[in-house]
């Protein structure tokens, strides 16, 4: 029976996860207990819906609706003192829950104070771009849709950024295979030669990296090189080597070992 | 796709508003003052730059991917390949975000050895920039003045850890070793050195007429401009916002120690100069003040947390459970609790930060990696428009990016 692959994550996972084992949570405070993100929580619920917020790791975080990414940021940078936003990217939720987590990081250099505004998004939605509030979005959103094809709204120049413009997929979703998959490799074999012929062919070789110690046309073996697509299959002939050194180097003809000075101590 | 032909060769979709008779320039990504893989394409007027349009994405080895299908010890040594200026502040960068997403500390004696390391780095990597930035400009004697310096610097790292770029000397919970012997001495010989040269430097610099007229008023970043963008270090702090994560934010023996943050308000190249050479003199300081705090204290070097952490090598060969525990943290790997943090240090180019989501698992399911060169690079668009051709070079050497970092 073929392996069972689960296709909606082909990430690594650990090969053993205790039955009972159940992870501990990083504790999540009331906003109430810091009276600067409480007052943040209660200007921003001026203004939008606000579905969760809670206090993890010193940062508060907001979950608003994904419409009002544009409202809430500038609201915070105009209004709070969030004048940096520092990080902006997306989490991949497809499997569980059919859409992306964005987030977006803000920083009060007033305040000294980190908040995160997170938002849910459909796999088909799309967002506003708030580059024109933060100029740094330009390039986080460019990223983002190059990692995760989500498309932002209203971006001046909407294109990949970190990967080739025809690249085939987004690189961080979950679904993204780490290796290349097998019937790649099968693919130009079965259309040139017939499904019938693979053992004959054998797989493309689609690692550009991979060393075939029998291959002696592509490769020439250091320390034991034998004459260009010799086969040595069944073991190889000894072919002597010999270094221009030995009884003497052509170019090196009186070496004194006396004038040059050998340090004791590295300076 | 476009069909690219003679007459109209492939600009990736690159539309270029073209009233009048202007020229579009392909700057790099092989050129020896883009600082790594950085392709710039620009429209030029006469040698004005009408429109510069960044390209960036050659040196993409999909560090986040990795760092998702990586246990979180195994990653860490990737993380060196970031920034390889300074690689141990991308270690230390890590590391403390697992700290504190795990919620230990590491002992004193590593925080004194952790804080000597970054602050090394951070003199390493200013040279580094000081050096090639001159270059670039032209002044090709402080670029050997300078690395001579910098080899000095990376003989102390290498003394360390044995390795000179790409360090690895920080755990996720500590250090490793302890500092060799007479490692105190060397470092104090060589702040001394450091102290004399870059007095050097800056007699061949500051006040030099062609690195002045070069500098000033070339890449000015107002206030505004830098925050919408996102820039932070040094390149903040020349535009007159005095914002050092290691003051207002502090993180391992920072909040304990004394030293100053530079500001300029000049806002162009120049201003960003001075700050970088006061910078490493606050360095020097803090290096100074932090022997007596490494001598203070007691010989613990990583955390214990047996959840997390391995024992250490004599436990673990001489208790059984210990060696069992340690088997568990390097095949599976350690799993830290669900939650999300985020965690910002100051490393020589500005914030870095590592966002990592953990699931509970071994893998973190997401790791987003903060690296401030990557909008200082973003920022050129904006900036170079307005400036010549030769101040394009000063800019880039100035802005301190790096690509290992940018392109992750």
């Amino acid at each position: 029976m073929r392996k069972y692959e689960d296709k909606t994550n082909k990430q690594k996972k650990s090969y053993h996860t205790d039955r009972f084992y159940k992870s501990p949570t990083l504790p999540k405070l009331d906003v109430c207990s810091n009276s600067l993100f409480a007052m943040d929580l209660s200007s921003l619920a001026s203004i939008v819906d606000i579905k969760d917020a809670y206090i993890q790791a010193g940062h508060m975080i907001v979950y608003i609706n994904h419409t009002d990414n544009k409202k809430a940021i500038s609201h915070m940078r105009d209004t709070r003192a969030y004048d940096f936003l520092v990080e902006l990217s997306a989490i991949d939720y497809i499997k569980d829950q059919d859409g992306f987590e964005i987030f977006y990081e803000m920083l009060s250099t007033t305040k000294k104070t980190r908040i995160r505004l997170k938002c849910f998004l459909n796999k088909n939605d799309t967002i506003q771009s708030v580059c024109h509030i933060f100029a740094m979005a330009n390039w986080s959103e460019r990223e983002m849709f190059d990692m995760y094809g989500i498309k932002v709204k209203n971006h001046p120049y909407m294109k990949r950024i970190l990967m080739p413009d025809d690249w085939h997929d987004h690189p961080l979703l979950k679904t993204y295979p780490l290796t290349g998959d097998e019937s790649a490799s099968w693919y130009e074999v079965d259309q040139i030669f017939g499904k019938q012929n693979r053992d004959k062919i054998g797989e493309e070789l689609r690692d550009t990296a991979r060393v075939d110690r029998y291959d002696t046309n592509r490769f020439s073996r250091l320390g034991h090189e034998v004459p260009k697509g010799v086969d040595i299959t069944n073991g190889e002939p000894d072919t002597p080597i010999r270094y221009q050194e030995d009884g003497g180097s052509l170019l090196v003809t009186k070496f004194d070992k006396k004038p040059s000075k050998i340090l004791d101590k590295r300076k | 796709m476009q069909q690219p032909n003679r007459l109209k060769p492939f600009f990736e979709n690159i539309s270029f508003d073209r009233e009048d008779n202007t020229m579009v320039v392909n700057f790099g990504p092989q050129h020896p003052s883009a600082h790594g893989q950085l392709r710039l394409i620009l429209e030029l007027q006469g040698e004005e730059v009408i429109k510069a349009v960044p390209d960036i994405g050659y040196l993409h080895r999909g560090m986040e991917k990795m760092g998702e299908n990586m246990i979180y010890n195994e990653f860490l040594p990737t993380t060196d390949r970031m920034d390889y200026i300074a690689a141990t502040s991308n270690n230390y960068g890590f590391a403390l975000t697992v700290e504190r997403l795990i919620g230990i500390e590491a002992p004193r004696r590593a925080q004194a050895i952790r804080t000597m390391l970054l602050e090394l780095n951070r003199i390493i990597s200013h040279l580094f920039w000081l050096a090639t930035h001159a270059l670039d400009v032209g002044a090709m004697s402080v670029f050997l003045y300078a690395f001579r310096e910098r080899e000095f610097a990376m003989d102390l790292m290498e003394d360390y850890c044995g390795a000179r770029l790409t360090h690895s000397a920080v755990r996720i919970g500590g250090v490793p070793l302890d500092l060799p012997n007479n490692w105190i001495d060397d470092l104090q010989k060589f702040i001394t050195t450091l102290t004399e040269q870059i007095e050097v430097y800056e007699g061949l610099l500051t006040k030099n007429r062609i690195w002045r007229m070069r500098l000033e008023n070339v890449g000015i970043i107002t206030k505004k401009m830098a925050k919408s963008w996102g820039v932070t270090g040094p390149s903040l702090r020349g535009s007159g916002v005095k914002w050092d994560l290691r003051k207002e934010i502090p993180y391992e023996l920072y909040g304990e120690l004394d030293f100053d943050v530079p500001v300029s308000t000049r806002c162009d190249s120049y201003g960003r100069y001075l700050c970088y050479m006061q910078e490493m003199r606050e360095s020097m300081k803090i290096l100074k003040q932090l022997v007596p705090i490494y001598e203070q204290s007691n010989s613990d070097l990583m955390a214990k947390s047996p959840k997390y952490i391995s024992p250490t090598k004599e436990q673990m060969m001489t208790q059984n459970y210990s060696l069992m525990q340690h088997f568990v943290l390097v095949t599976q790997g350690m799993r830290p609790p669900v939650g999300e943090i985020y965690v910002a240090t100051e490393s020589p180019k500005g914030e870095l930060g590592f966002y990592i989501n953990s699931d509970g698992s071994p893998y973190p399911y997401k790791l987003k990696v903060r690296a401030p060169s990557f909008w200082h690079t973003g920022l050129l668009q904006d900036l170079l428009p307005g400036h010549q051709l030769a101040d394009v070079v000063t800019i880039i050497g100035n802005l301190n990016i790096v690509f290992g970092e940018i392109d992750r």
